[in-house]
This record gives structure tokens, C-alpha cells and sequence, in this order.
């Protein structure tokens, strides 16, 4: 028997799981059942969880909806679609128990299971019927599953071939063979199938006016509003849709009306030091200059990083974080770059890193990286992550720019008559902040180098040159903090404990919270970090608490040991660390468990401060 | 900066600049070193090309060719960068502005070690910079170690002697797509000269290999990157006659003697011919020349191989005619209605 029955709904708050052979083109019937149930008015979120493989692997893409909103991923699967032999059993046997399976009739799962609600489906059979051409039917397959789905679930089919429709454009011939197999896998659920499961989708109107996008096209928007002129890149995964997208953005709009070329150069450089190089060269030059990378390019770049510090030239470097090293887990999410990032390079050196939580985010903060990179004359880094820029999210619509561009510190006459003679490197205004001039601006000259030199640019190696100099660089990422985005602080009250997180990790937080408040009696206070340095926000915070959880996806806690480094032991004391790293995003009900365990052994210390951070949740 | 009336008898170029701007810092390059007399060359030829310093960025990768730009241009922008990545700098640079000059100097080590994956893609994208490898066979800066344009069988002064066959950089720059691509002497002032002033007319890779000797560690006996050894094996490939575009001269070669190139500037270029049958604008003869002499144990100078019309990478990715660095706001961000339609479609 079931252990869930029919006679108890569960209306709009669940998570489907399709299990598919990589490259069998699911893709697209995945982004039907996800967009349907969204324009059915439910907010949701898809997320694809593939191997680093162009096909034949096993891949699971999972869709959440959630009538509140939370759009975090759930640990636990409702429905699964098992669509791929070799992964079958073992995605049945990890189900818990009352959840759904849509399967290959062939496989045989229900023989698994007995506390699992099984429906077994023919796929050949039923495409068999509906396409004619042998060698289309492995292309709309899986069209069926959406089909099945929709008479279980209760999607509108409407809303399914409107999404159809608005995937495939204008190829008339594809949509009507997937309309076919739609309705062929609807009809076939309707007169075999017997809905024993609870989950059930009903119309909302929570998802009005809203956008579905991915981080990473949503990052490449920014970049052309920002006004970008010079990218230069190289692919790596998961962070080459950022840079590909801006291509289309940039071919279609920014090709100046009169003379039909190009307001802008792009450039897939031979690797990851010659992506940062061309953006150190353009940005020298005066260029809103970019390049868009992962973990492995970052560590390319850590030379050049390094001369665009103490040389202090502009550009922005987006990291699309995933699992590490090299080769690693390449498809798979993590915020692991963190510290690596924070001191990229060698000698003295500290980065501005920007955190961007929401496709939104990766909108306006791109746009922030290009003012900050040219106010602070140095390259800014923005840290989002596989989850965030490949996957889809629900945002609200983007707003138009209003702010001028900020194009910082350029020698002008008034700034030449207060400093006497130009010297490239001095700090006429205390901010740590110097006057440049560029190439071909008419204005003097100075000598571009990472080597030792004083204020006036020229070489030298004096110990005093070299320690005013990297005092001011010092002065200036102090002067950072009045500038880069503070955090957002949602202060509970009479909440003791905080928590504190950034980028994705928001979303399970969220999800977190409304569990510690209203299952546990836990309310929590919340600061979510959206840079690096840290604003004065964050000691202020965590002075307020007597408790807080920094929750991040990585195993060493590293945005905690940033924390350690800067601020007062008597603060990060109360410190405790959430950690979550097996490559899937991090989910609500982990973290929930993680803060309770430890809230559980806080409590059994006594009012003892010292706790060590215990184990991560995995 | 103020124009002011030359002194009497102070030389000015055509665009009213003395000499002075065209200088650059003092050296510290050793006493006798090939590069400074390269660093002279490429003050001579900006200058007498009229070639206005604030238009011109100068850069380099490391080691001690790279140290040069800091003696000649004093007026220009210069960015000494990081080892063997000068042409991926010279690039963003160019890209952001290409209205500006290049002139990017590196060295046997920082191009054909490190750098020589960029190099690779430098000459193979046409970017317009004027590269020069001051060439002398062996890192001076870390005191005299063989780097990968030393020849077979160079001996260095502590008598270890090179086992591996050279890299040819002017070999590799024409197969790759560099469209123009000569050799040169540091002693040999008038080629050189009449190289660089070239190299200003041309719109793409210049790549100018020097051979320029290290006084300290490699011109003994037994290396073959001597001041001795390079005057005794150098085989100009012909007379060069350079006739800048403001300049109204007419030079009669016999039929059949000279190559007459047109350049992108409207400058001339008058190559006389050693050997009946070599085309400096013919790929496959470049090579061979290169390879036939290289097998003489002899090394080919002058202007190897030109390609006046090849397209540079700033017209291959068709930027708009003024620099991109400071095209205004409402060029760079498009409007309302563009936003608009983007959230739009992903309704």
C-alpha cells in the first residue's frame, strides 16, 4: 500500500525529479513542464544536474514548485521520471518512502519498492504511434513523460503547448510531432493510469509579471547595459553561457545604427591568462573591459591579478564558481573560491569580490563591477555560482539604468592645478584613490609597471616608495567599504541567534528560517553579505546576536575565516559554522538540521561563547 | 603640453616635435648592449616618421629587452606587464583604442619560452602592434642561462653548450599570419632604421626579430649570437629603400632588380632583390629563404615578408571607427526599449 493516498491533496508544493541518458534531448521537455507549471502562476525553480560529458552520462533535471515561494532545491524528490535504465534503480531506492515514479514500463521498477506509488508508462510503444520516423522518436520521447505528467499532476495542457510553442519558435514540423507525443502521453495516463499520489497543481496568480532566466544570461545583460566594450574569454563550464549570451546580446543591440559595426570587441582569447591580460591591456586604454570564468581560469589569472593591483588598472573578472580542482567535478556547484579569491595573488594583496545572491543581482551587480572597477582602478571581481548561472530562477523584471556611468579618477585640469605635477600615484584626496590617464586622452604620460615605484610612477625600489605605496593600496580597499553593495539585514525581533550567508545559499537560508521559526520556535535574525570588503554592517550584526550560523557551500568555512581575519575575536567567537559540499545545491531541510544539532549542543554548554564549529552538513 | 619655437638649429619633424619627447630615461641596460642601440633606431624612426608620442603606447613582457621602453618615447603611455604575456595587453589595448601606435618590445626568452603561446596568437590574429624580440639567445637578467632561440651547439661562457634546435621566430610569425615580418642587426643601423620606419606605415603584426648581442654573457667565442659571429654571418636580403608617404622621392631600380611595395599609409617600400626569384610578398619563398639559408649556417636579414593588404584584427571584428574607450554613454548602453523587450520575451 502507499503510504500516501488521494484522499489528501498536497496542492502546489512539490518537486519532480527527470531522470535522463545526457544528450537524449530532455531538455526540452523540461523546460515545458517547468515553464507550464510557472505560467499556471506557481513559483519554481529548475535546476539541471549533468556530468561533464556531451552524451550518453546520466542526467537529472529538478523542478521545485512552491506555493510560498521557496525555490531552494528540496532534498527530497516527490516524483521521479526514471527515463534512464542505468540510473533507475538506484534513483528509486534513494526516494523516500509515498513518493511517485513515472518509469519506463521495460524497467520493471515497481518490483523495487512497496512504499512507492508506481506508473509504468511504454514510451516506445506510445511514440511508436505518434512518430513514424524511427529516427525522430528518441528526439520527442520525452515529450510523452510531459504528456503523463499533466493528466497526474493536472497541468493545463494549454499551458503546455503554449510553452511548447514559444521553445521551438518557428519550426512548425517539430511542434506538431511533440504535440502529438503531448497529447498521446496525456491520453495514455487518462485511460491506464490511477492517480494514487497527493500532488496536485492549481492555478495562482504568484508568478505575475514575473521572468524565468538563467544567472548567467541575466549577468551578460548587465555587462551590456554597463556599457561593456572589450571581452575577452575562454570557454570553461559552467560559466561560458555568460559570455555566449553577451555575444547574441551584443550582435543584436549594440551595433551602432549608422555605420553597422561593432560598439564593442569580443575575443575567445587562446586561454585564461590571455582572457585577463586583453582585459588589462583594454582597461589600461580606458575600456569597460571583462572576462567571465571558473575556478581554474581564476587560478590562471592570479598573475596578472596581482599586477592589476599594485599597478592599478580596471576590469572585471566574473568567477561561475563550481566543484574543484581542474578537472574536479566540473558541472557541479560549489562557493569554494572564496578565500582564493579574497587574496588572489602573491605579495600583498586583497580583492573586491561582489556577491550576487538572484538573477537580479547578476544584473545590477554587473553593472556595479564596471563603476567600482573604474572608480577603485582595479579588477573587481563578481563570485556567482553553477546554480546561480545555469539554472533557471523566477525574478521580477529588470530596471532600466538610471545612474551615469562611473568612470572614476581621470586626470582633468582641476585635478592636474591641485596636485602641481602629475604623479600617477598620489593621493590628493586622502581615499587612497589616485588620478590616471590614459593612452591617446592628450594628458601626460606615465609608465605602466607591477614593479617597485613612488607616487610620480617612476621606478623605484626605496623602502619607503614601496611602503607608502602599498599603505595607500591599503587605504583605498578601506575606502572599498563605503562603496561596494552593503548587506541585506532582516533583524527578527528578539531573535538571539543570526544567521549569515551569501549568493545562493540565500534561498535554502530563506526556506531555513520559516522552518527554525514555525516548527522549532527558533526565530533568527539574517545578513546576507553581498561583498567583499566587508561594510561595518557586519560587526554591528553579529554584536546584536548572542549566536550565528555563517552558512556557506564550501568545506572550510571559508567566508568564516575571511571573518576571522578582519574582525575582533571577542565578535567571531560567537561564530558557528554551516557547511554544505557534496556538488547539489544546498537545500532548506540540511541547514535547518545542521543549526538545530548545533542550537541543541549551545544549549547543553550553557551560556559558554567558545564553541568550536562542528561537523558540516552534508 | 605647449608647442614652443624650436631654438635655431634644433631639429623638428614634420609635426613640429624636437627630438626631446622621443627620448626616453636613462639606461641601465649594460654598457655596449645591442637593445640600446635598438632603442636608438626606434627614436630616430618615430621621430623622423613624425609619429606624435601621445598617440603611441609602448610595452613589454619581462627580462631585459623588456626593460627598454623606459628608454625611448618619454611622451608615450608604457606598460611594462608580466612575463610573456605582452601581446595579449598589446591586444586589449588596441582593442579598446585603435587609433593608438603599438610598439610592443620583447625578448628571445619572453617570446619563444613563456610567451610563446601569445605570441602564437598575436601573429595569428594580425593585431596591429610593431613587435620586436631583441634577440640575443640567453636570459640576461638571470644571468646568462640559454633560452630557445639559441642555435644547436651555442656554446655558453660557462662552456655548457645547447643541445636543442632553435625556434625561428620569423618562420613561425609568417606561417602563423603575422603580415610583416623582417630581421634585423642591432649594428646594422640603416636596415634596421629603414625597417622600423616601415613597420610605422603597416597596418597588422609587424614582427621584427633583432639579433642583438649580450656583451655580458653570450659574445665569446663559440656563441653564435656574437657581435663577431652575427657581422660574419648575416645575409642581407636586399637593399631597402623606404619612401614615407609625406615625402615626394622617386627611386629608379633596372626592371626586374626591385619589389615595389605599397603600404597602408601610402609609404613606398623599394625592395632590391638579391636572387632573381625571391618575393617578399610570397609566403613559400619567405620560408625557404629562411630555411636555405638558416641550413648555410648563415641567417637571413631584412624584410623577409610583406603582406600590405591582409586585414588586422580591429577591421576583422568591424569596430566602429572611433575608439572604443570613449565612446559615450548612449552609445554603449542601449535604450529602455530594448530592456523592455528582453523582459519580454523571457515572460
Amino acid at each position: 500500500m502507499p503510504a500516501a493516498g488521494t484522499d489528501i491533496l498536497i496542492i502546489n508544493d512539490f518537486s519532480i525529479q527527470v531522470a535522463t541518458v545526457n544528450g537524449s534531448g530532455s531538455q526540452t521537455a523540461n523546460l515545458v513542464l517547468l515553464r507550464s507549471i510557472f505560467q499556471m502562476g506557481i513559483p519554481v525553480s529548475g535546476k539541471n544536474l549533468f556530468p561533464s560529458n556531451i552524451a550518453g552520462l546520466p542526467t537529472w533535471y529538478t523542478i521545485r514548485a512552491n506555493k510560498d515561494g521557496y525555490v531552494a532545491r528540496k532534498k527530497e524528490i516527490d516524483l521521479l521520471v526514471a527515463m534512464n535504465a542505468e540510473t533507475a534503480r538506484e534513483d528509486v531506492l534513494a526516494l523516500g518512502p509515498g513518493a511517485a515514479v513515472v518509469y519506463d514500463e521495460p524497467l520493471k521498477l515497481d518490483q523495487l519498492r512497496q512504499d512507492l506509488v508506481f506508473y509504468p508508462v511504454p514510451f516506445d510503444r506510445i511514440v511508436a504511434e505518434v512518430c513514424k520516423d524511427a529516427k525522430l522518436r528518441r528526439l520527442v520521447k520525452n515529450m510523452i513523460y510531459d504528456g503523463v505528467l499533466s493528466q497526474l499532476l493536472n497541468i493545463d495542457l494549454a499551458q503546455m503547448e503554449h510553452a511548447l510553442r514559444r521553445q521551438m519558435g518557428k519550426k512548425l514540423k517539430a511542434i506538431e510531432l511533440n504535440l502529438a507525443a503531448l497529447e498521446a502521453g496525456k491520453k495514455f495516463a487518462a485511460e491506464h493510469l490511477v492517480k494514487q499520489d497527493p500532488y496536485v497543481v492549481e492555478p495562482m496568480d504568484k508568478t505575475q509579471g514575473q521572468i524565468l532566466m538563467e544567472g548567467n544570461a541575466a549577468g551578460a545583460l548587465g555587462c551590456m547595459m554597463a556599457g561593456v566594450t572589450v571581452v575577452a574569454w575562454y570557454p570553461i563550464t559552467p560559466s561560458s553561457s555568460l559570455p555566449e549570451t553577451l555575444i547574441q546580446y551584443m550582435k543584436k543591440y549594440r551595433m551602432d545604427k549608422t555605420s553597422g559595426k561593432a560598439t564593442f570587441a569580443i575575443v575567445q582569447a587562446e586561454d585564461e591568462i590571455a582572457a585577463v591580460g586583453m582585459v588589462l591591456g583594454a582597461g589600461w586604454a580606458g575600456a569597460r573591459a571583462m572576462t567571465s570564468t571558473s575556478g581554474p581560469g581564476i587560478s590562471l589569472m592570479g598573475e596578472f591579478t596581482g599586477l592589476s593591483y599594485y599597478a592599478e588598472v580596471p576590469g572585471v573578472v566574473f568567477d561561475i564558481q563550481r566543484v574543484g580542482p581542474s578537472t574536479g567535478l566540473p558541472t557541479r556547484t560549489a562557493q569554494g573560491d572564496i578565500l582564493t579569491v579574497a587574496m588572489l595573488s602573491h605579495g600583498d594583496t586583497k580583492q573586491i569580490m561582489l556577491l550576487p545572491a538572484t538573477v537580479e543581482e547578476c544584473y545590477t551587480t554587473a553593472m556595479d563591477a564596471f563603476d567600482l572597477a573604474e572608480r577603485f582602478q582595479t579588477l573587481i571581481f563578481v563570485l556567482s555560482d553553477l546554480d546561480l548561472g545555469m539554472n533557471t530562477w523566477m525574478s521580477n523584471p529588470f530596471e532600466y539604468p538610471t545612474k551615469p556611468l562611473d568612470r572614476g579618477k581621470l586626470l582633468d585640469q582641476d585635478a592636474l592645478q591641485r596636485m602641481g605635477e602629475f604623479g600617477r600615484y598620489k593621493d590628493i584626496d586622502g581615499d587612497g584613490i589616485t588620478f590616471r590617464t590614459i593612452p591617446g586622452d592628450g594628458m601626460p604620460a606615465y609608465f605602466t609597471r607591477g614593479s617597485g615605484h613612488n607616487e610620480r610612477g617612476q621606478y623605484s625600489e626605496r623602502p619607503d616608495d614601496y611602503v607608502n605605496n602599498v599603505q595607500r593600496l591599503a587605504r583605498k580597499f578601506e575606502t572599498a567599504r563605503q562603496y561596494v553593495p552593503p548587506p541585506v539585514i532582516d533583524q527578527a525581533p528578539g531573535a538571539r541567534v543570526g544567521i549569515i550567508a551569501y549568493g545562493t545559499t540565500h534561498f535554502a537560508v530563506e526556506e531555513s528560517r520559516s522552518h527554525l521559526a514555525n516548527d522549532a520556535g527558533l526565530p533568527t535574525s539574517y545578513l546576507r553579505l553581498r561583498a567583499y570588503p566587508f561594510t561595518d554592517d557586519l560587526p554591528a550584526f553579529i554584536e546584536r546576536h548572542d549566536r550565528l550560523y555563517v552558512v556557506e557551500q564550501n568545506r572550510d568555512g571559508q567566508m568564516l575565516s575571511l571573518m576571522r581575519m578582519e574582525l575582533d575575536p571577542s565578535l567571531t567567537s560567537k561564530l558557528r559554522s554551516v557547511r554544505h559540499f557534496n556538488g547539489l545545491p544546498i537545500d532548506a531541510r540540511s541547514v535547518t538540521d545542521e543549526i538545530l544539532t548545533q542550537e541543541k549542543q549551545a544549549g547543553l554548554q550553557g551560556a559558554r561563547s567558545h564553541a568550536v564549529p562542528v561537523g558540516p552538513a552534508v | 603640453m605647449s608647442i614652443t619655437t624650436p631654438e635655431p638649429g634644433k631639429k623638428i619633424n614634420r609635426i613640429g616635435l624636437e627630438v626631446q619627447p622621443y627620448r626616453g630615461g636613462k639606461t641601465t641596460l649594460c654598457a655596449g648592449c645591442g637593445h640600446n642601440a635598438i632603442s636608438e633606431r626606434i627614436i630616430d624612426a618615430f621621430f623622423e616618421m613624425g609619429v606624435d608620442p601621445k598617440r603611441v603606447i609602448k610595452l613589454s613582457g619581462i627580462g631585459c629587452s623588456s626593460k627598454s621602453p623606459a628608454y625611448f618615447l618619454g611622451g608615450a603611455h608604457g606598460f611594462n606587464s608580466v612575463h610573456g604575456r605582452m601581446p595579449s595587453v598589446a591586444t586589449g589595448a588596441m582593442l579598446a583604442n585603435k587609433q593608438l601606435v603599438a610598439i610592443g618590445v620583447s625578448g628571445d626568452g619572453d617570446t619563444g619560452a613563456i610567451g610563446i603561446g601569445q605570441f602564437v596568437h598575436l601573429m595569428r590574429r594580425n593585431v596591429p602592434v610593431i613587435y620586436i624580440i631583441e634577440d640575443n639567445g640567453c636570459y640576461g637578467l638571470t644571468k646568462g642561462q640559454f633560452s630557445p632561440t639559441a642555435d644547436l651547439g651555442s656554446v655558453l661562457k660557462n662552456g655548457v653548450v645547447n643541445d636543442l634546435p632553435p625556434i625561428d621566430t620569423c618562420s613561425l610569425a609568417i606561417e602563423l599570419g603575422a603580415s610583416f615580418v623582417a630581421r634585423s642587426f642591432s649594428g646594422d643601423k640603416k636596415q634596421l632604421l629603414s625597417i622600423l620606419k616601415a613597420a610605422l606605415s603597416h597596418r597588422g603584426t609587424c614582427m621584427i626579430d633583432v639579433i642583438s648581442p649580450c656583451v655580458t654573457f653570450n659574445d665569446h667565442e663559440g656563441s653564435t649570437k656574437s657581435y663577431a659571429y652575427v657581422k660574419d654571418h648575416e645575409e642581407p636580403v636586399g637593399d631597402i629603400s623606404f619612401v614615407p608617404f609625406f615625402e615626394d622621392i622617386s627611386i629608379d631600380y633596372e626592371p626586374g632588380t626591385a619589389t615595389e611595395v605599397r603600404m597602408h599609409d601610402g609609404s613606398r617600400l623599394f625592395l632590391k632583390k638579391v636572387a632573381a626569384d625571391y618575393d617578399p610578398t610570397d609566403k613559400s619563398t619567405a620560408l625557404k629563404l629562411i630555411r636555405d639559408s638558416g641550413l648555410r649556417g648563415e641567417f637571413a636579414t631584412g624584410m623577409l615578408y610583406i603582406e600590405p593588404a591582409k586585414h588586422d584584427f580591429t577591421t576583422l571584428l568591424n569596430l566602429v571607427d572611433e575608439p572604443l574607450a570613449t565612446l559615450p554613454l548612449e552609445r554603449v548602453r542601449p535604450g529602455r526599449d530594448v530592456l523592455d523587450a528582453i523582459m519580454e520575451s523571457l515572460k
